[in-house]
Order: C-alpha cells, then sequence, then structure tokens
C-alpha cells in the first residue's frame, strides 16, 4: 500500500480531546465526526485536506481519552496515514483497529515539513520526502496487521473468518 | 530473569508459565468495561463482526454515566442503543439511572474488580482498578468489542518503571498530589507503552481512595497500567465488597525495571498542574496569582466519600466566594448517600456551593459545568487539555480536593491553611 501527498504538520502530544472535542461525542457517525476534526487545533484542517492526506506529528500523537472517535474522525476526514514521533498506546491499537494508517518514525517525524511533498510505502516502510530528497526508514507492520488495515478495520476480519 | 506484578498477572491469564517485555499474548478477561459515549461504537462494531451473544453476560459491565442523565438527544438516543442491547444481551452489570454512578468510582465500590484479574474498558481511566493489584487497561471500542465477543484480549507485555514511594504524606497532602507530582517528574509520556507499578513502604501510608486516585491517572502519563501490591489496607477494603476467590501477585526480587523513581512523601507539597498539560505541575502556594470562575470537585479521580470529606471539612463554616461556582459531584449513588448521612451535603449547601447527581459531566466538557472563553476553573479531575472543560479559551488547573475547596473560598488557587 503507498501514500503520498503534501504534509499537515503538528507539534507534540495532540490530544483526543483536540482531535474530536466531546461535546461532539453524541454521534457515532463517522462523516458527522469528521466534520469537526480538528477543529479545537487547527481551524484552517478542512482546507488543508483539499491537498493533503498525510499528517505528520510529533510525540504521543492521540494522548488522553481513550475514544476511538478519534481516529475514525482522522480517516473519516480523507486523511490515509498518520506519521508520528510516538503514538499513545490506546490511540495506537485504535488506529490499526479501524484501518487508520499509522506509522512510528522519529526521524521522519522531526525533518519532515509542513507542505512538504511526502510518499510512503507502507509494505516496506519506505518514507520519501521528495520535496526534500531524504528519505526514512520506520519499521513495516507485519502482514496481519496489514491485512486489517486495508480492509479497512479489524471488524472486517473477524468477520471474514467467522464466515470461512 | 523475575516478573513484575503485571507479567504474572498477563502470565496466567494467557495460559504460561512466564513472560517477558515485548512478548504478545492472548489473554482471558474478568471483565469488559464500556460507557454511554464508548460502548454505542462497540456494539456497532460487534454486530458488524457478525457476533451475536457476548461471551458471559456477568462479565461485562455498561456503565452510562458521561452525558446521562441524558444531555440531549443525540446522547440520549446511544444511551437507549447502550440499554436495548444490554437488555437483549442480559448484561448482568447494567446500571440504570437511579443507581448508576461514575465508573470508575462505582466498580471498585460494587467489588466489580478484584487482585489478578485482567480487565479492559473502552474508557483510558480503567487503569484506575490497579489500586486493588488488578491488571486493567483503557482500550478503543473495537477492542472492545472483540472482548465483549470472545472474552479475549491481545496484549504486548510491558516494561515497568518502579516508583518507591517512601516517608508519610504531610497534612492534607493527597493521592492526588503523589500522581501529579510523578507526572510533573516524568512528563505526560514517561511512561509510554509501559507499567507503571507502586512500592515501597509508604504505600501504606496512602488510603485505597488515595491509591485510586493515584492508579487513576496513571495514562496521564502515558501508561499501559498502574498497580499496587495487595497490602492489609487493600485486603480490609476488599474483604467488605468482593466474595469470589483472588490471587494477589508480589513482584519477583530480581524482576526488570525500565527505571526507578522515588518519592519522598514528607517532602511533597500541595500540587496542581497548569494549563494545559497534566505535567505543567507546580506547588499550590506559588500559584496564589491565578484566580478562577470555577471549581469543580469530584470525578473518577476524585469523587469518593473521602474526597468529599476533605472538601467539606474545609467548606464547613465558610462560603464559596461570590466570584466562583462550586460544583461537588459525589462519584457513586453510596457517596451520595454517605454525604447525607454524614451531614457533609448541609455543609456543601449552606457554603453556597451545589451537590449535583453522579456524572463525569463537566470534566469532559459535556454538561453540569461547562466553561466560557475565558474562564479558569481549578478541578479535582485529570485532564487540562485545550478545550477539555469546555471553550479553547478557557482554563483548568488540576488539583486535589483540598486545594480545590480552600480554592473555592478565596477565588484563587488556594491552599487549606489558608482558610483554616
Amino acid at each position: 500500500m503507498k501514500v503520498q501527498s503534501t504534509v499537515i504538520k503538528y507539534g507534540d502530544h495532540v490530544d483526543t480531546d483536540v482531535i474530536i472535542p466531546a461535546r461532539y461525542l453524541n454521534t457515532t457517525d463517522p462523516a458527522e465526526l469528521a466534520s469537526h476534526c480538528m477543529e479545537d487545533l487547527d481551524s484552517g484542517f478542512k482546507k488543508k485536506l483539499e491537498a493533503s492526506k498525510i499528517i505528520v506529528a510529533g510525540r504521543n500523537f492521540g494522548c488522553g481519552s481513550s475514544r476511538e472517535h478519534a481516529p475514525i474522525a482522522i480517516k473519516a476526514s480523507g486523511v490515509q496515514l498518520v506519521i508520528a514521533d510516538s503514538f499513545a498506546r490506546i490511540f495506537y491499537r485504535n488506529s490499526i483497529d479501524i484501518g487508520l494508517a499509522i506509522v512510528e518514525c522519529p526521524a521522519a517525524a522531526a525533518a519532515i515539513r509542513e507542505g512538504d511533498e511526502v510518499a510512503v510505502d507502507l509494505d516496506t516502510g519506505r518514507i520519501d520526502d521528495i520535496t526534500t530528497g531524504e528519505t526514512f526508514t520506520a519499521a513495516p507492520f507485519p502482514p496481519f496487521i496489514q491485512e486489517i488495515i486495508r480492509s479497512g478495520g479489524i471488524a472486517a476480519v473477524v468477520r471474514k473468518r467467522m464466515e470461512a | 530473569m523475575g516478573m513484575t506484578m503485571t507479567q504474572k498477572i498477563l502470565a496466567r491469564a494467557a495460559g504460561v508459565e512466564s513472560c517477558r517485555a515485548g512478548e504478545l499474548l492472548m489473554c482471558k478477561l474478568n471483565l469488559v468495561l464500556g460507557n454511554d459515549i464508548t460502548a454505542p461504537v462497540a456494539i456497532n462494531e460487534f454486530e458488524k463482526m457478525g457476533a451475536t451473544k457476548v461471551f458471559d453476560p456477568a462479565k461485562i459491565a455498561l456503565v452510562p454515566d458521561h452525558f446521562v442523565p441524558n444531555k440531549d438527544i443525540k446522547s440520549a438516543t446511544m444511551a437507549k442503543q447502550m440499554r436495548e442491547f444490554a437488555r437483549a444481551q442480559k448484561i448482568v452489570n447494567y446500571f440504570e439511572v437511579g443507581r448508576v454512578g461514575i465508573e470508575h468510582a462505582l466498580l471498585p465500590e460494587q467489588g466489580l474488580v478484584a487482585p489478578g484479574e485482567v480487565i479492559i474498558g473502552a474508557d483510558s481511566h480503567t487503569c484506575t482498578y490497579g489500586a486493588v493489584g488488578a491488571f486493567s487497561t483503557g482500550v478503543g471500542s473495537t477492542d472492545m468489542a472483540v472482548g465483549m465477543a470472545t472474552g479475549e484480549c491481545w496484549f504486548k507485555v510491558p516494561e515497568a518503571i518502579k516508583v518507591v514511594l517512601k516517608g508519610k504524606l504531610k497534612p492534607w497532602v493527597s493521592g492526588k498530589d503523589v500522581i501529579l507530582h510523578l507526572i510533573g517528574e516524568i512528563g505526560v509520556d514517561g511512561a509510554l507503552y509501559q507499567s507503571l507499578e507502586f512500592t515501597g513502604e509508604g504505600v501504606k501510608e496512602i488510603s485505597m481512595d488515595g491509591r485510586l486516585t493515584i492508579a487513576n491517572m496513571a495514562i496521564e502519563a502515558g501508561a499501559k497500567n498502574g498497580i499496587f501490591p495487595v497490602d492489609d489496607v487493600c485486603r480490609a477494603y476488599l474483604a467488605e465488597r468482593v466474595s469470589r476467590e483472588w490471587t494477589a501477585f508480589e513482584p519477583d526480587e530480581d524482576a526488570e525495571y525500565s527505571r526507578v523513581v522515588t518519592i519522598d512523601l514528607d517532602q511533597l507539597d500541595l500540587t496542581v498542574s497548569l494549563p494545559h498539560l497534566p505535567e505543567n505541575t507546580k506547588p499550590a502556594r506559588e500559584c496564589a496569582d491565578k484566580t478562577i470562575d470555577q471549581v469543580v470537585i469530584g470525578s473518577c479521580t476524585n469523587g469518593r466519600i473521602s474526597d468529599m470529606r476533605v472538601a467539606a471539612q474545609i467548606l464547613k463554616g465558610h462560603k464559596v466566594n461570590e466570584n466562583v461556582r462550586c460544583i461537588v459531584i459525589p462519584g457513586t449513588q453510596q457517596v451520595v448517600k454517605s454525604c447525607l448521612a454524614e451531614g457533609l451535603v448541609d455543609i456543601f449547601i449552606d457554603a453556597g456551593a451545589i451537590f449535583t447527581m453522579p456524572t463525569c459531566g463537566p470534566c469532559l466538557g459535556g454538561f453540569c459545568g461547562v466553561l466560557a472563553d475565558g474562564e479558569r476553573a481549578v478541578s479535582t479531575t485529570n485532564r487540562n487539555f485545550v478545550g477539555r472543560m469546555g471553550h479553547t479559551g478557557s482554563e483548568v488547573i488540576l488539583s486535589s480536593p483540598a486545594v480545590a475547596a480552600a480554592s473555592a473560598i478565596l477565588g484563587r488557587v488556594a491552599t487549606p491553611e489558608e482558610v483554616l
């Protein structure tokens, strides 16, 4: 699986309360959640999504509440990949479970700048910053995790197995 | 190589002799928890998976505590979805309005968590139950759905940070100050992917309510879980609540820790966390310049009876400052009854505070105390992120009930010594 686009860049400790504020947690509808994604952190997020499909962030991305609404909102916004220095652990599990691609790569997270054109090969973990010419390598996910992400989440994988 | 408390619990739940940090284990679950915000997403996933029956209706707890009693029509719809699922699946531990309390205050009180058990909850503060020597951790709704369907969850065995507590707490200093101080020391990702294992002779100086507060905020240091040894104080607490058999685990002498942090309780001050991260800690006495508009005393962190008692002790005979709304939120119906029986409700009302029903309400900016632009609160809750309690232009300062009550009286961050 390959993803390429310009990058939206954020700092450290982006918490799930700013990814999707609790005042919008009275719904489970992904499209409605997406409409409020990041609004307390970045009022320009929706505009940036017209060109960008990749978020690059610093340490501890997704910290705080366990709300799965956070990765759901990001994914339903059209974001295809989040690269970070590190992820908060519940967000990390939730992203895989719902099929949002995430990559932990401190070197890439530090070097890539807002607006850089970046190409990522999720099968190999290779990250190319096309704007600067730099290349980074992240540990790729094992095949079973890649299958979950390709299938759109673990529910679909479990269902397929139960039907088999 | 020896094992930590957490590693021993996970190994037993996976049916293996031993395990090491980094290993992946599939563990049997003793309890799967969800609330009115996270369970509806889990129920949708449960159905998407093609599951039709929960693995054990007695090992699931569904607790409508966040936006309940329903704050609006959408919240009512989600609460209804959870209620109907609970009825259809004959969930034993579904707590309807009138019996419900804040999940992490309620479950320990009801004896639903015990030492050595493995518990997941679709709520990040599920780590609270480490106070009774359980392995418990927050997960998302999909993990909850898989847990409800199969009774199992996979875990990466965590490394641990050993937190050694020494000495004895000074007057008014509490478990909340211990955990805020620790988060200030190691940072909000200081224990990322790891366990926080509390130990040392200072543990016995901390009440069960204090330990529940400390374990509750392990997630605020990024930890997978926080856990205490099971001592006489814990056994006495469990004796009144848990009738089933349980097993306490102690760490091996040669257990491996990634780091050791020592906290000298004698030296610990009343501590607050300034906006907008729990790691921004400072002694409360150095923050007297911070005027406030609201005080919240309650939550899964500090809504237990001893928290109510401390607040009442300080508010007794005083008035809440005319510039402050003071909102006291008991954690459970049992806490409400104790407050009534002990005369605490009269103290709160006579002081000019409001005493409400149990709810998570304002902690996450839901209802019952949402902040406007430019407003600042002192709160005994657990997070002070941007917009956590309302408008993105509002601020939350985290504190203990003692500091919160004193602050309510003086209209600024204050310590009990200033009012007593």
